[in-house]
């Protein structure tokens, strides 16, 4: 019982951790990116324009193989959530303009679109790819012990994911391109003058960012809900965007946090609430109470290395003084 | 020095110093109608009409007697709640949990409908709602401004945050008060908003109007709202010349918080009776736009408020005369459109030099080479 409990918060963690991941690494370069739910929608979006197109291409559905049901649709998510990323650059990066004002616009139109056309698109045989492909794990079956299922009975996605965190860790902590990238994102000034290219950084990540979040959309609807478009996925978005806060912008913590995330998530499922379901409400409230108690208590710490990224919401000109 | 550093860059961005008001105008208006012609364009993928996109998009919006009222309803909302932003916002506090404080507003107002609807008279019971509306989402704007000013709490991020435990406050009590566990709150039936001359949502528009003409002379008139102003420019000014700048936050974002009550109220009782979750319906942050297009001048704001609520209510009839699909449509219709007025905001305040190859070319003739381009990029 917990341990499947344990396994299914892993498991639906996955959509919060690719958000915050690259929510993190958007805010590291100076770029508060209220637009990521609607980045999230567009890069499902985008994952399910892919899987339609793959199966429309087959001449019959037994043809499917794992490149195609699962490569194929990430590539789309990837592509279609880093156009959100690069449009919302041109807008902040370029063009300059305000940051929170252009991230709830795109968050507006990303959910839009994805809604508009993920609903209409023919989703038949989705299921198929989503049981056979996103969902196949190492070991399969009902007979796992503790360690297959905790371990090595998640989608191909649930790795990604977890991997990408550590990997974004690394590169945030231990590289030299890390160390500009956080550079940029506390004086983007200083950055500058010592030659690091801040336009270059600020794009770079912002997009990439982007892209990473669109895999969690990805991940609902294709792994989690098993390819029924679903009108949830801002509401996610909005909770990597609190976890990037709660995981204080490291990457690595964000696995723990995301797994108390999805836990708390899906807790309401197994508790029996019985006639008192306003304890489920309770516990929905739980991850956004426990985020603005994290924000207050970095905030009176005043520790350097939990605070938001200095510029962070600050256009740079480089002309200005 | 070698070659590649010598070389010039292509083009040369400038802060403008200044614009002339008519310049600046015609990018706005430049960029509305690009705008409209994108989403005409996006419209026209599905519908396989152009024009009758410009038809129906003014037909939803002026259409009938009761659309027009729609309109005015619809704008006095957005208008309303983007005026109770505006102080925190010209304080460069950046407020985004509008929707938590108005919702709030509206569960408090509920509330006192829910326990004394039809044991005190309808008059005290408006009062009472008024008075609970203002105080729940005075203490929902209260704690992220205590917070910045004492501690420094990020107050964005913050904000956002009280937005969705409001929504989970509000889901909460629907949960404890409907014993069916259906989780509607059907229609109360007390604690409405008189009508007047027939029509309930009149009141409505004329008190967003009075709040509106307060605002306006809030902050330019009081001293509120010139320290207001000087904390927003900055903070070190503000305490050389004495002003107490962790007060007047705390004050700044009570004032909002007052009008989101009104605003919450408004919804309960003058609107829709009742309080669901989604009852702000992402007002709370298509008011941020409404706010910050307007430069924080309320009257502006008339103007903006109109925009989206035009757009939007036109594209829903968009939508149902060509029968495209889901409502979400309205979304990225408004989205398409918002996104071209923001980015025109660039070139208003900056200005784009291309690199010309005759240096002795007239600056004035670079000006007017600018704004071209300008409009041309903002296309792409």
């Amino acid at each position: 019982m917990f341990l499947t409990f344990l396994h299914n918060a892993i498991n639906f963690s996955t959509v919060f951790l690719f958000g915050s991941t690259g929510e993190t690494l958007t805010e590291k370069s100076g770029h508060l990116n209220l637009g990521i739910p609607g980045t999230m929608c567009v890069g499902a979006l985008g994952g399910v324009v892919g899987e339609y197109l793959y199966i429309k291409s087959l001449s019959d559905v037994s043809e499917m193989t794992y490149g195609g049901a699962v490569i194929v649709p990430i590539i789309f998510a990837l592509l279609f959530a880093g156009f959100m990323g690069l449009l919302y650059s041109i807008m902040t990066v370029t063009l300059r303009c305000n940051q929170n004002v252009t991230g709830l616009t795109i968050t507006t139109f990303g959910v839009g679109l994805a809604n508009f056309i993920g609903s209409s698109i023919d989703n038949s045989y989705f299921s198929v790819a989503s049981n056979k492909f996103f969902n196949k794990g190492f070991v399969s079956g009902t007979d796992l012990n503790w360690f297959e299922t905790l371990f090595l009975s998640y989608g191909t996605l649930v790795y990604l994911a977890i991997a990408l965190a550590i990997i974004a860790a690394v590169v945030l902590k231990k590289t030299r391109v890390g160390l500009s990238l956080r550079a940029v994102g506390e004086n983007p000034a200083t950055a500058d003058a010592t030659g690091i290219n801040v336009i270059a950084y600020k794009y770079a990540f912002t997009i990439i960012g982007s892209a990473i979040a669109g895999l969690g959309g990805l991940f609902y609807i294709m792994g989690y809900v098993g390819g029924s478009w679903q009108y949830a996925i801002d509401a996610f978005g909005w909770l990597a965007v609190a976890l990037v806060i709660f995981s204080v912008w490291k990457p690595d913590l964000g696995i723990i946090g995301a797994i108390v995330f999805g836990a708390l998530y899906i807790v309401p499922n197994y508790i029996n609430v019985g006639t008192k379901s306003y304890i489920k409400e309770i516990i929905n409230m739980l991850p956004f109470l426990v985020t603005i108690l994290v924000l207050i208590v970095t905030s009176l710490i005043n520790k350097r290395e939990t605070q938001p990224p200095a510029s962070l919401g600050l256009s740079y000109f480089r002309e200005e003084r | 020095m070698n070659e590649k550093m010598k070389k010039e860059p292509l083009v040369h961005i400038i802060k403008r110093a200044d614009i002339p008001q008519w310049k600046s105008w015609v990018i706005r208006i430049g960029a509305g109608v690009i705008g409209l012609l994108l989403c005409a364009g996006f419209s026209c993928i599905f519908s396989k009409d152009f024009g009758g996109f410009f038809a129906e998009l003014f037909n939803g919006a002026f259409g009938t007697e009761r659309r027009i009222w729609m309109l005015f309803q619809n704008i006095a909302i957005l208008l309303g709640i983007a005026i109770a932003l505006t102080p925190a916002f010209k304080m460069h506090f950046w407020n985004i949990g509008a929707e938590g404080q108005t919702l709030v507003g509206c569960l408090a107002g509920a509330a006192c409908v829910f326990y004394w609807g039809g044991e005190i008279p309808e008059g005290a019971l408006l009062v009472l709602m008024l008075v609970c509306s203002m105080i729940a989402s005075v203490i929902w704007a209260v704690i992220p401004a205590i917070f910045k000013a004492l501690f420094n709490t990020n107050e964005t991020l913050f904000t956002l945050m009280m937005n969705y435990v409001a929504a989970a406050l509000v889901s909460l009590c629907i949960s404890i008060w409907v014993t069916s566990g259906s989780g509607v709150l059907g229609i109360l039936n007390f604690g409405h908003l008189p009508k007047i001359m027939n029509q309930q949502y009149f009141l409505n528009i004329i008190i967003v109007v009075l709040i509106t003409l307060f605002m306006f002379f809030y902050l330019r008139y009081s001293k509120h709202g010139y320290e207001i102003s000087v904390v927003g420019e900055s903070t070190n000014t503000a305490k050389y010349i004495g002003i107490y700048v962790k007060k007047v936050i705390i004050r700044t974002m009570i004032v909002s918080g007052l009008f989101c009550g009104i605003m919450g109220w408004i919804l309960v009782a003058g609107t829709n009776f009742t309080v669901y979750a989604d009852i702000v319906g992402g007002r709370g942050f298509t008011a941020i736009l409404v706010s910050w297009l307007a430069h924080f001048n309320p009257f502006g704001m008339i103007l903006t408020a109109f925009l989206v609520v035009f757009m939007q209510q036109g594209a829903a009839q968009v939508n149902t005369v060509y029968q495209l699909g889901p409502s979400a449509f309205e979304n990225i219709i408004v989205g398409i459109f918002l996104l071209c007025i923001i980015a025109c905001e660039f070139f208003i305040n900056y200005q784009v030099k291309f690199r010309v190859k005759n240096k002795n070319a007239t600056p004035e003739k670079k000006e007017k080479k600018t704004t071209e381009s300008a409009e041309r990029e903002e296309k792409a």
